[in-house]
This record gives structure tokens, C-alpha cells and sequence, in this order.
């Protein structure tokens, strides 16, 4: 029978010929990832195995979450990571000032593969499948086991096939595909399962699109999101990566559970409202809906592209009144970006805050807390209830382009009102 | 092995944010995680909540972040076992890893009420509800899974098997 691009991946590195959905594998993974929240705990655990690191150059530790350190406990923490860090000699670990959110950073740098299996202690390490690379979230026992072992087991996926065609509108990106997507399978309309995305549609998606879209895999409750390699990711690759790799293809005959057709051409520029990221509206179809803060960051939207589509937005205009802007480069390069393209001259200009990389708000950490009954635009991946700061606060996750246009007007808004 | 406790029900996507925000997540105690955990749902969980407590859930129980830290503290409250109508894949998983026994039962996750008082045989395969004096049976955990709860994780697990 024929294997999905997931089987491939994980039969190769279990030394199968074969695995089929539904088997339990043990597998050799070709990174271990870790932050500053989930590595401690997992430091913990390691050291009461006492054994050795199974290689330092396949363990990547980025503190980005509470990163530059936001209270003292969170600086202890990142202290824990550190000094581990240095003890074992681990190759890559982004100290602030030159790192930036793990999944910006781990694809910008090289470090992810066509045909990896990539495990990390956060559930949006799926955004990888956007370079062909089968990635997954794990927990903090399960790194600590990786660290030692340079293994881990998994029960192979099923599969849905997400078939991709035409070629997406004006305004809409990724983040639109992707949301449109969840809300026709829900929160748990891929859960255990893996979203194999194909079709011709493929080729007209950025890298940044596919790396969006493979990061929300996880908001569908897919065990990963994996694209087909082509010129784009080889492209993308070129210039980053000096190691040879072997991209995988589907079968054939692979086996799907189903498969869904999505025309891109037909998405529309759309609004998750609170508080799951199924509950999808085309922003066209929304009531006035007033907000107080607008997020235009994370590891679903923080690359220059983003900040590109954003800055298209809010050139020579400004924030309204009564909402404040708060824009998180993804990365340092990201950063750096903007600052010579001028995005971040237009971002002050238009009276926005612009941060340094970090998670900060996106999970509720810091910079950009929300009060009792405010609500918030944000095209981070996730508005659960109190996810953004207090418990009866909202937030409503978009694409930039909605997001730069709501700071405009005040409410949520779709970018064509903004720029005429 | 053996649970027997009280039930706290709780709904469909019951997220890792809610069992305990991550404005809590700068420490990895499994006490102080414990003191906050589903305070965003229900505050009077961690108020009342005793040793020995079963958690019941609808769908997708879990989802969200990897945060091994949501499990650690429903477990560092002094629940002892969670059954839902399913899982989302990393909660299951974190929960096995730290001890923590994790039972999808939809029948029974669907039927047991808020308050209810069960007997959870986790090896025979079999939920008592001893409130309305309903049966349910379920998949028994795999002995190495017990085995793993036993030694209170994963990790402890491993460390005494090489022991051994
Ligand atoms: S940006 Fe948000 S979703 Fe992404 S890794 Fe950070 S906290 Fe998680």
C-alpha cells in the first residue's frame, strides 16, 4: 500500500519500509526543541536520568516566551535554560538580542529539513511541515527522554487530504486559508490526524502562507501539517541550508481518510471570533464591532511578509484614538528587515509600539495585557478564553491585513475600508 | 489500580489555557500550578477540590498548547484519574508521561453528572457510578500505563526499570 508524506518520513526514520496509520513506531527525530517554559521542567527531568545529551547540535533552546526575562521568576527560568545550555555545549541556543519566536526562527536559520522528524516542546512546532518536514508538539517529559535518547515513539497518523486550488484574492493570505479551513473541519476536525495539503493551489502560496498554514495545523487538533516540496521550498531553502536533504512525495495510491476541496480563490478575507479558532466569519459579514488593542506578531504572523502587508496598510495613515498597535518582529532578522524596508518607521509613525521578538502577549505573558471587557484583534493562532490577559477580555484572530485595518478604524474591519 | 472520588464535569475543548493560564506558567511547581488550576472556568475547583477527585470532560479534553504543566496541575490537585469523550493528542500524552491515568469513555463521559461519586478500576476495565448506580465498562489501561502511574511519571519509570 501507499504511504502519505507523513508515513514516508516516519518509516524512514523508525528504519521501516513500511508503516501504516494507527501503528506504534519508535523513531529517531533530527531536532529537539525546547523554550524557556517548557525546556525547565524538561532540564529537571533529564538531569535525574543522568545521562549524556544525545547530540548537542540537534537540541535547539530559544527563550522567547517570557523572553527578554519579564519578572524574576521568569528570569530564573531563563537562567535554568542558559546555563544548561552552556554545560552541554548545545550549538544552537538564541540568546535575546539574537534570537526570535522558535518557529520564525528555526526556519529562517536552516535549521529544519525536507524529510525531518522534529519534535518540540510546543504544540505549534507543526508550523515546520510548511519545508516538507514531518514536526510535532510534544510535551516537557517527552523532550527531556529526546535529549538522552535522540528518540521517541509515535503512533502513526491517519491522514486528510486538503486538495488546494486557484489562486488567492487581493488581501487574503495564509492566515485566511488556514482559518477558513478550521472552521469547516473545527477544533477537533483533525484531531490525532495528519493535514496533507496538495493540489495546484500549492504553487501559488509564499512560503510564508504555508508556514502560516501548517503552524495552525494544531488549532484543527492535527498531530501535523506537512506541504509538498517544490521550487518554493527549495527557493526558500537555498542560501539558508548547506546540508544535503531528501524531500519526500505521496504515493499514489496513499491512503486519506478524506479530503477536502478548497478553492482558494473563493476565501475571503476572515475573523475567528472568541473563544475557538472554529468560530469563522468573513469579516465582510461582521456587525461593528469596537476594539481597544490591535497584535500584529507570533509564529503564525510575525515574518516580514507580514509586517509587508501590514505596512501597505498603515502607510501614512494612523491608529485610531482609542486603540493601541503593538507590532512583534518575529526574529531579529525579521526586526532588522523592517527597519531597512521603512516598515517600522511607518508603524511609529502611524503611533504604534514596535517590540522586540518575543511570544509576549500572545499567550498572555506580558506586553500587551488585556483588561476586564476589552477586546483585541490579534493575528496570533489561539483566543481561548483568557487567553490574552483577563478572563472576561476577547480576542479575535485575523490575517494582518485585517488586523492593520481594524487599528485604522477602531473596529474590525476588512482592509478595502481602509484603503480605497 | 483503584480511584474513587467525586466528579468536577466540564464541557466540550476544555483548553490547556483554562486548567491553568499561562500568566501562571513562570514556574514549573507543581503546587503553586496546582493553586491556580481551572480558575478561569471555575473558581471554586481549587477551593473545594479533594484528594482522590475525578475530573469528567466532554470532547477534545486538553486541546491547545503543549504545556506538560496543565496536566501536573490537575494531578498536584489531588485528582486522581480524568475521563473524557476524547482527548486531544499532546494533553494524552503529557498525562501518561507524568502519572497521571487519562480514560477516553464516551458513554460514560456523556452520562456521569457534576457531583457524582465513582469507582474507577482502571485495570479491571470498569467505571461504578456510585451515585446513580450505573455501570460502564471501558478499554483497562496497559499494565506498562499503570506501571507508569505507579511510579508517579515516566521518567521515574524508566529510571527504575534500569535499576532493576
Ligand atoms: S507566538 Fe504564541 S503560539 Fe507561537 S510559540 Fe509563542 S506563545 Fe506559542
Amino acid at each position: 500500500m501507499g504511504m502519505t508524506m507523513t508515513e514516508k518520513i516516519l518509516a524512514c526514520q523508525a528504519g521501516l519500509t513500511q508503516v501504516n496509520a494507527g501503528q506504534l513506531i519508535q523513531c529517531r527525530v533530527d531536532l529537539v526543541l525546547g523554550n524557556d517554559i517548557t525546556a525547565p521542567p524538561a532540564i529537571h527531568e533529564f538531569e535525574r536520568m543522568n545521562r549524556p545529551i544525545f547530540d548537542r547540535e540537534k537540541i535547539v533552546l530559544v527563550p522567547d516566551h517570557f523572553a527578554p526575562n519579564k519578572d524574576i521568576k521568569s528570569a530564573q527560568m531563563c537562567k535554568t535554560v542558559r546555563e544548561f545550555a552552556n554545560r552541554h555545549c548545545i550549538t544552537n541556543y538564541f540568546e535575546v538580542g539574537r534570537m526570535g519566536i522558535e518557529h520564525v526562527l528555526l526556519p529562517e536559520q536552516g535549521l529544519v529539513l525536507p524529510g525531518q522528524a522534529i519534535i518540540g516542546a510546543d504544540s505549534h512546532t507543526c508550523t515546520y511541515g510548511a519545508l516538507n518536514a514531518f514536526a510535532t508538539g510534544v510535551g516537557s517529559t517527552d523532550m527531556a527522554a529526546a535529549m538522552a535518547t535522540g528518540q521517541t515513539w509515535f503512533k502513526v497518523p491517519a491522514a486528510i487530504k486538503v486538495n488546494l486550488t486557484g489562486k488567492m484574492p487581493e488581501w487574503v493570505s495564509g492566515k485566511d486559508v488556514i482559518l477558513t479551513l478550521i472552521g469547516l473541519i473545527g477544533v477537533d476536525g483533525a484531531r490525532y490526524q495528519s493535514l496533507e495539503f496538495f493540489g495546484d493551489g500549492v504553487a501559488n502560496l509564499t512560503m510564508a502562507d504555508r508556514l502560516t498554514i501548517a503552524n495552525m495545523a494544531i488549532e484543527a487538533g492535527a498531530k501535523n501539517g506537512i506541504f509538498p516540496f517544490d521550487e518554493i521550498t527549495k527557493n526558500y531553502l537555498d542560501g539558508r541550508v548547506s546540508k544535503p536533504y531528501a524531500p519526500v512525495a505521496a504515493d499514489e495510491d496513499a491512503e486519506y481518510l478524506q479530503t477536502i476541496d478548497i478553492d482558494l480563490s473563493k476565501v475571503s478575507p476572515v475573523v475567528a471570533l472568541p473563544h475557538l479558532p472554529e468560530n469563522v466569519r468573513p469579516v465582510s459579514e461582521l456587525d461593528r464591532i469596537g476594539i481597544q488593542q490591535v497584535i500584529i506578531g507570533s509564529c503564525t504572523n510575525g515574518r516580514i511578509e507580514d509586517l509587508a502587508q501590514a505596512a501597505k496598510i498603515l502607510q501614512g495613515r494612523t491608529v485610531h484614538p482609542a486603540v493601541r498597535l503593538i507590532v512583534i518582529p518575529g526574529s531579529q532578522t525579521v526586526y532588522l528587515e523592517a527597519v531597512q524596508r521603512g516598515y517600522t518607521e511607518t508603524f511609529v509613525k502611524a503611533g504604534a509600539v514596535v517590540s522586540t521578538p518575543t511570544c509576549g502577549p500572545c499567550l498572555g505573558g506580558y506586553m500587551g495585557i488585556l483588561a476586564e471587557g476589552e477586546r483585541a484583534v490579534a493575528t496570533t493562532n489561539r483566543n481561548f478564553r483568557g487567553r490574552m490577559g483577563h478572563v472576561d477580555s476577547e480576542v479575535y484572530l485575523a490575517g494582518p491585513a485585517i488586523a492593520a485595518a481594524s487599528a485604522v478604524t477602531g473596529y474590525i474591519a476588512g482592509p478595502w475600508e481602509v484603503v480605497k | 489500580m483503584i480511584c474513587e472520588g467525586k466528579v468536577w464535569r466540564y464541557g466540550d475543548n476544555i483548553d490547556t489555557d483554562v486548567i491553568i493560564p499561562a500568566r501562571y506558567l513562570n514556574t514549573a511547581d507543581p503546587q503553586e500550578l496546582a493553586r491556580h488550576c481551572m480558575e478561569d472556568i471555575d473558581t471554586t475547583f481549587v477551593v473545594k477540590v479533594q484528594v482522590g477527585d475525578i475530573i469528567v470532560g466532554g470532547k477534545n479534553f486538553g486541546c491547545g498548547s503543549s504545556r506538560e504543566h496543565a496536566p501536573i496541575a490537575i494531578k498536584a490537585s489531588g485528582i486522581t484519574c480524568v475521563i473524557a469523550e476524547n482527548f486531544a493528542r499532546i494533553f494524552y500524552r503529557n498525562a501518561i508521561n507524568i502519572g497521571l491515568p487519562v480514560i477516553e469513555a464516551g458513554e460514560a463521559a456523556r452520562a456521569i453528572k457534576h457531583g457524582d461519586v465513582l469507582k474507577v478500576d482502571l485495570g479491571g476495565g470498569l467505571v461504578e457510578n456510585k451515585t446513580t448506580g450505573q455501570n460502564f465498562s471501558i478499554q483497562p489501561l496497559p499494565g506498562f500505563i499503570q506501571a507508569i502511574a505507579q511510579a508517579g511519571g515516566l521518567i521515574n519509570y524508566v529510571t527504575e526499570a534500569e535499576k532493576k
